[in-house]
């Protein structure tokens, strides 16, 4: 750990090399999410409700998911340029050192310039908790902290996925987007507007329903269930198989010798 | 006529090396559709859910799939986040002066070069996801254009729009000039863009006195027009109005991105070695 926050201090000092840039980029990450966040106050301004769900009510959705999303990619970034590190043999380097793969691969890079998305989510939860009614108790907070940290886990788990299938195709599988992006991208609205059939996918295939929708339900007041508070932990299974194919990819990587 | 069919072939020769690479690049063309159509398939389960209300909407259930889908067919089309690395390279990293040393305008290569890219990706990607799209039942099929004359209106803003479309591009490539800065200018533009042109909520669904400025916005004569004149949500004099918005665009982001590029080129200074 102690470790970890040295590499961390190293990044953080190249990055106020480029403040500008920084800036610049920031300043285009937030607004990239606030353009999303428009798009679902425009809507909700129309039709009032979907699926049940309030303006407010909707937004805490979009907060958690964006959050969790951030929060991964800050941390996690560097298994998604992980094709170039195969390509350019820096994974032989990583090899020869005596830390695990998965955490150096992790400190090779920390993404602050997603600090724009990080403050766009910590905002729509003031909005989504300002104009809401709900009465916020503090098992509702502990268990909206832990929707959003294990949303950064799965998240992060599914940048290691990717990164694991680089090991058998060198190239990134653009595919695996649809997930990533995706999962933020639909995971602004309760997983549960787009129908039985998807809310069954993201719950047993990718489970991102297990920390996004089911337990949300316990925070807005819908269900007493406290068994809810142990479904953001299992969706923590995901990280098995995830974990399953960087070791058989490790295994399986041949460096390209240059 | 000679004079003309000559003064046209660097261009044509531009346009068919893009077609070519672009072909190299067939599972990226793969990964995209399936992506495009996933997403497409979302937003239109998304917009069912809204339908559901009951509440009164600017567009018909039908029109609205029929806009998401062609949205993600042509995304390559009309998106703004399409950008050349190797423009914004040239720009950077001080390979502008190969570029400078062809016998061709500058603006108008690059011109030429972002709307052959375009055009070839997107010529590659449309054809499975409209197939696929106007095969499925009912609610969720691609219609057909709401007439002929509606199907024409689609052509020819459709091309206007990725001139536009285009003549944006350049004017955030005229940008780089100045800034320098890799990612800044582009990943705002590109924010703004999106929002304005319809790509994260479709116009019509904004609210009365935003939607008017978004309509009159550069950014609505690219995939707005096009995408709305094919479903029929525009016609009439209103399109008519809104196709002389798009040319007023189009002459104004040219002059504009052209004047920029060339202060750039005088301004440009290309270190030896």
């Amino acid at each position: 750990m102690k470790l970890y926050f040295r590499y961390f201090a190293i990044h953080l000092k190249s990055l106020t090399q480029y403040r500008a840039s920084f800036v610049l980029l920031t300043i285009g990450q937030f607004l990239t999410s606030f353009s999303a966040f428009l798009g679902i106050f425009f809507l909700m301004e129309r039709f009032q409700t979907v699926r049940g769900f309030t303006f407010s009510e909707v937004l805490l959705f979009f907060a958690v998911t964006l959050l969790s999303f951030s929060l991964a990619e800050c941390f996690a970034r560097g298994f998604d340029t992980f094709s170039s590190m195969l390509g350019n043999g820096e994974f032989d380097r990583i090899l020869l050192r005596p830390k695990g793969t998965v955490f150096q691969v992790i400190a090779s890079k920390v993404e602050l310039s997603r600090m724009g998305r990080l403050l766009q989510a910590v905002l729509t939860f003031g909005v989504a908790v300002g104009t809401g009614e709900g009465d916020w108790t503090a098992d509702k907070i502990v268990l909206l902290a832990l929707m959003t940290l294990c949303g950064a886990v799965f998240f992060a788990a599914l940048f290691v996925l990717g990164a694991a299938v680089c090991f058998f195709t060198t190239e990134g599988l653009e595919v695996l987007n649809i997930f990533t992006d995706g999962g933020r991208e639909f995971g602004r609205y309760p997983l549960s507007v787009y129908g039985k059939e998807m809310l069954r996918f993201y719950t047993f295939v990718v489970p991102m329903a297990l920390f996004q929708y089911y337990p949300m339900l316990y925070v807005l007041g819908r269900s007493d269930n406290p068994l809810l508070f142990f479904s953001p932990l299992l969706s923590l299974l995901f990280l098995l198989p995830v974990a399953l194919l960087w070791r058989l990819g490790v295994r399986h990587y041949r460096s390209t010798g240059s | 006529m000679k004079k003309l069919r000559s003064s046209v072939r660097p261009y044509a020769a531009l346009f068919r090396l893009r077609f070519v690479r672009e072909l190299q690049y067939r599972a990226a063309a793969l990964a995209g559709v399936a992506t495009q159509f996933v997403w497409g398939a979302m937003e239109i389960l998304l917009f069912r859910a809204f339908y559901e209300t009951g509440a009164e909407t600017p567009m018909t259930f039908s029109q609205l799939v029929t806009y998401e889908w062609l949205q993600q067919a042509f995304l390559a089309l009309f998106m703004l986040w399409f950008w050349d690395a190797d423009i914004i390279e040239c720009i950077t990293k001080g390979n502008i002066a190969y570029e400078l040393a062809r016998p061709m305008g500058l603006y108008r290569m690059w011109f030429t070069r972002v709307v052959a890219q375009r055009l070839s990706r997107a010529l590659l990607r449309c054809v499975p996801i409209l197939l696929v799209a106007s095969l499925l039942p009912s609610p969720y099929r691609m219609t057909l254009p709401a007439s002929p004359l509606a199907f024409l209106g689609f052509l020819l803003t459709a091309f206007l729009g990725l001139l536009v479309v285009a003549a944006l591009t350049m004017l955030v490539y005229g940008l780089t000039f100045f800034t320098m800065s890799p990612g800044g200018v582009r990943i705002f533009a590109a924010a703004v863009a999106e929002l304005l042109s319809g790509a994260v909520v479709p116009l019509p669904f904004f609210p009365e006195k935003l939607r008017l400025i978004a309509e009159l916005s550069p950014f609505a004569a690219v995939q707005n027009l096009p995408l709305r004149i094919y479903s029929g949500n525009l016609a009439g004099t209103e399109a008519l109005v809104f196709l002389l918005v798009q040319l007023f665009w189009l002459l104004a982001l040219w002059a504009l991105g052209g004047g920029l590029i060339r202060r750039a080129q005088r301004r440009v200074v290309v270190q030896g070695g």
